[in-house]
């Protein structure tokens, strides 16, 4: 006798189950099909497609009328399931009751809509079904349209390029710090991000929106946190999903963030199965279709008494965008025992990133080349023993067999005509010409080749194509890479940064072939200065990439508590500053308060949770931070000149606190102390700071390049000038080159000794232009860089970040 | 046993970053990584003490505030040359928000 199955969901998951049904029980069971939707199954993945304008929607019916007909499926579509009846195993739906043997749920899942205001306004859509293609379609029509999509991950991009297809002005709009966060890493991320971009898609990170704007009852923008104001005629929000439980929650069956099903796809009740993305298995939901196609399996011979287990399988994604490669597959976080290889090719934008965990491949991202994306997923799924072609595994399976282990080896087998440099497109024969002709060292191939010359990523090959060549004549140059990440020098990176216009970390390291994937604590903060010297007001500070001292705004002592110093210009001070000072070192009970050699005072002992409350009342005293920590400009140390000593040429106090005035808030490579004495007598030891000021009767003598720490160095003189504003002109100049030129944690006498007087004065004394534009370079930085860091950490968005996150010793002790 | 506490937010550790949460056996430092994955240990160097939440942060390492020791946020375990160990505490993050085993807090041990 046949029974009665209802399903209610004509979704992906429901369709590949009924194909089992009738391929393995034909005739066995009198199927009902509800689907809200007004349509039957369609292949849902392929929307995006539809929507670029690549398929249409005929080409992606999955089942047609005749299919249904064929079966003897009486369809129900477009009609809502209302409730479900266990005790009488009844389905209500809009237009009536059916009666059930077995019931199948498959009803997919809810776009989850953030509830911002305004997100019911006409035009706030999601990105789900048929009806929600067409109206981004619709779009298109419209000449000069402008969308939104809020959410950068798999669908909201793949919404973002189809709709840019059409013509249609998108903006993409995403939490976090790079797209796809939960299948992508940071590198990978960033070429996403680019290639979107060449698609003329405006992609924002870390960008929160606040409020959906709408003008005559329909939407008309959006508001982001940081008061930016985009306008759109649609908006697609792409946030997630939410399983959609809420008949089976009604119907009393056991839920949790999905319906509660076992491994036989069996819910709380015994006449029920359940299956797709509206289901809960073991702790797991789901979003990609490849495990449901393994429930539809297995939730059919369960109706069919024939015993089957679902087992979730490690699930890869690919996005569906023209142009961007992108594959990832299993689990990819770093971890103790796990092993990262990492590939990298900038010139063609190529990045590769193994996870490895003892013998065996668990993860892959790969962005550009995805051609071994199945292979590897083969790997990770079948566990496989790795370990023997571990070496050459990232090169993929074409490369397996042969495998070179020597690298010299590997180069001399290399053809002739192979190429070496991938940017300037040299190959191994011109190397060896040229030194053939006479080139012995990497600067000598470099100049005459260009290879290694752009990116520096081949700079080992072109060494060990010049041993080969060489014999024990070569030796490698002994150049210090900037930390273990990369073989590129300081120097190198800040030359790549400028020439390639790199503006994030995620860029330097991609394109720089960093070897990990985040980098490590010596290379992070010295890219962090660089960004933030080379683009004023474009790159974004990254705390998390600062020395505690910096990132505090502090100087942390050794019982972990912190000292604060406020800025005290030129080392003058009044009653009232110092009255606001001892009532802070009261109120917080500062154990030392200590005058210091820079002429200002400290407070030693404050905890940290204390920092945002006393920088809030020296703030309201008139007193901003010291930065006594940072790398830039500590103090401008004074004599009291021509105002008090009878020796005194010209106002150095006034000059002082001029200059301190100016340059401070400015980050440079390493700190900055400067000094001005009103005559020679050098009462203000202008002679052993990074800049000096020796006040003449005919003006004053500029010095440079001195320190009295671990090394003592006394200054040599720059030049003599005549006015205030030549001195702060001259002084900008010097600071901006030195900013520019060094490398980070250099003092600026290493750094002198590095470039030599002579360039120095070149560049800043006797060229004009020079100087100008490097003062004008350096005062446009600091329309940026001078914010008191105190005044925007007392704020509140900032303040928590002091707090504790939670104390538990608060909860009673048992 | 096992008591999940819920301490806070992933959103309220920066990314790369650490927040510290008190507790009568002292301060324990949660660490948010890159991959968004969050772990546990004590603030406090073996070396000589140094408050490891204001490290730098990378894969899953601290650098130490103080004087660079490397420290593996998983195992607990100080990298390269150095040797020693912090304790590592069962965290995890359920909805968005971080749990923190407290039944372990008074039995762990160097390991
Ligand atoms: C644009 C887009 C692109 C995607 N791309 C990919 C991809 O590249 N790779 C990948 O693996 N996955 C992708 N997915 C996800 C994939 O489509 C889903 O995982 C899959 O469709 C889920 O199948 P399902 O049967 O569980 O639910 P669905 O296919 O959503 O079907 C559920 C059906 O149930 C109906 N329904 C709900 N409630 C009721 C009710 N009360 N009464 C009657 N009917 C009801 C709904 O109308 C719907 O038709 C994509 C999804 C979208 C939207
Ligand atoms: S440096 Fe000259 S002007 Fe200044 S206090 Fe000393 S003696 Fe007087
Ligand atoms: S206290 Fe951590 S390295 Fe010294």
């Amino acid at each position: 006798m046949t029974k009665n199955l209802v399903v209610i969901g004509a979704g992906m998951a429901s369709g590949r189950m009924l194909e089992h049904l009738f391929d393995t029980q034909p005739g066995a069971w009198n199927v009902t099909l509800f689907n809200a939707e007004p349509r039957g199954n369609y292949n849902r993945l392929m929307l995006s497609p539809v929507l670029s304008g690549d398929k249409t929607y005929a080409e992606i019916v999955t089942h047609d009328t005749d299919w249904y007909e064929g079966h003897g499926v009486t369809c129900r579509f477009g009609e809502k399931v209302e409730r479900i009846d266990r005790a009488a195993r009844i389905v209500h739906g809009e237009n009536g009751p059916v009666p059930y043997d077995r019931l199948v749920i498959a009803t997919g899942s809810n776009p989850f809509m953030i509830p911002l205001p305004g997100h019911d306004l006409p035009g706030v859509i999601p990105y789900r079904d048929l009806e929600d293609t067409e109206r981004m379609m619709g779009l298109g029509a419209k000449p000069g349209a402008k969308a939104i999509v809020i959410g950068g991950g798999l669908l909201g991009l793949e919404a973002a390029a189809g709709m840019a297809a059409r013509g249609v002005d998108v903006t993409v709009i995403h939490v976090m710090g790079h797209l796809m966060e939960r299948q992508l890493d940071e590198a990978a991320g960033y070429l996403l991000k680019k290639a979107l971009e060449a698609k003329g898609i405006t992609v924002l990170t870390s960008a929160n929106s606040k409020e959906i704007m709408g003008t005559d009852g329909h939407v008309s923008g959006l508001l982001l946190d940081d008061g930016t104001e985009l306008p759109c005629d649609l908006l697609v929000m792409a946030v997630g999903i939410r399983p959609n439980v809420a008949l089976a929650k009604e119907a009393g069956l056991a839920v949790g963030r999905g319906i509660h099903v076992d491994d036989a796809m069996i819910t709380s009740d015994e006449h029920i199965l359940a299956l797709g993305e509206c289901v809960e298995h073991q702790g797991a939901i789901f979003g990609l279709v490849a495990p449901l196609y393994d429930q539809a399996k297995v939730a059919a011979d369960t109706l069919g008494d024939t015993p089957a287990i679902f087992t979730p399988k490690e699930v890869a994604t690919k996005l569906k965008v023209t142009g961007c490669d992108l594959f990832s597959a299993g689990d990819f976080a770093e971890g103790d025992g796990r092993d990262d290889i990492v590939f990298r090719d900038p010139a063609r934008g190529i990045y590769k990133r193994l996870v490895l965990e003892g013998e065996r491949l668990i993860g892959a991202v790969m962005y550009g080349d995805t051609a071994d994306g199945a292979w590897f997923h083969g790997l990770i799924k079948d566990k496989t023993d790795v370990s023997d072609m571990r070496d050459t595994l990232i090169f993929g399976p074409a490369f397996q067999g042969g495998a070179q282990s020597d690298p010299l080896a590997a180069v001399a087998a290399l053809p002739a005509d192979a190429e070496i440099c991938g940017c300037n497109g040299v190959c191994k024969s011109t190397i060896v010409d040229a030194i053939k002709g006479g080139a012995t060292s990497l600067t000598d191939v470099r100049a005459q080749t260009k290879a290694s010359a752009s990116c520096g990523t081949c700079t080992g090959l072109v060494e060990q194509v010049m041993a080969l060549s060489l014999g024990d004549a070569f030796e490698v140059q002994t150049v210090k890479p900037m930390c273990p990440c990369t073989p590129l020098t300081h120097m190198d990176v800040r030359r790549l940064i400028k020439s390639r216009g790199l503006k994030s970390m995620a860029a330097v390291m991609q394109e720089c072939g960093w070897e990990t994937s985040c980098g490590c604590a010596s290379c992070r903060p010295a890219l962090n200065y660089y960004l933030l010297c080379d683009w004023p007001g474009e790159y974004q500070d990254d705390d998390q990439s600062r020395f505690v001292n910096e990132r505090m705004h502090s100087n942390i002592q050794k019982d972990g508590t912190y000292s604060v110093v406020p800025r005290m210009w030129g080392g003058i001070t009044s009653a009232a500053e110092l009255r606001a000072i001892a009532d802070a070192a009261d109120k917080y009970n500062v154990q030392t308060v200590k005058v210091t050699g820079g002429q200002r005072i400290d407070l030693l002992g404050v905890k940290k949770q204390d920092l945002p409350d006393i920088w809030a009342d020296l703030n309201a005293a008139g007193m901003v931070s010291g930065q006594a920590y940072a790398k830039g400009l500590r103090t401008v140390k004074t004599c009291v000149g021509t105002d008090h000593c009878r020796f005194g040429t010209q106002d150095s106090t006034g000059l002082g606190i001029r200059m301190e005035k100016a340059l401070w808030g400015s980050w440079t490579p390493a700190k900055v102390k400067m000094a001005v004495s009103g005559c020679p007598r050098n009462c203000s030891e202008s002679t052993c700071k990074d800049v000096g000021v020796i006040c003449v009767d005919s003006g004053y003598v500029l010095h440079i390049g001195g320190a009295a720490g671990l090394h003592i160095q006394g200054t040599v003189v720059m030049c003599t000038v005549k006015t205030e504003d030549e001195v702060l002109e001259y002084t900008a100049a010097v600071l901006q080159l030195y900013r520019e030129e060094a490398a980070y944690l250099e003092r600026m006498y290493k750094w002198l000794d590095n470039v030599g007087l002579d360039h120095i004065v070149a560049r800043v004394v006797t060229d004009a232009d020079s100087r100008k534009a490097l003062a004008d370079r350096f005062y446009y930085a600091q329309q940026f860089m001078q914010q008191d860091p105190w005044a925007e950490r007392t704020k509140p968005a900032f303040r928590n970040l002091w707090q504790p996150l939670a104390d538990l010793t608060l909860e009673a002790a048992e | 046993m096992t008591n999940w506490t819920d301490i806070g937010a992933l959103e309220d550790i920066p990314e790369r970053g650490a927040r510290v949460v008190k507790t009568h056996i002292g301060c324990v430092a949660v660490f948010r990584t890159i991959d968004n994955e969050v772990f546990a240990i004590d603030d406090a160097c073996p070396h000589k003490g140094g408050p490891l939440s204001e490290g730098i942060v990378h894969g899953r390492s601290v650098t130490c505030p103080l004087h660079n020791m490397v420290l593996r946020l998983d195992t607990g375990l100080a990298q390269g040359a150095d040797t020693g160990a912090v304790n590592t505490y069962p965290i995890r993050v359920e909805g968005g928000r971080i749990l923190l085993d407290t039944a372990k807090l008074r039995r762990a041990q160097v390991a």
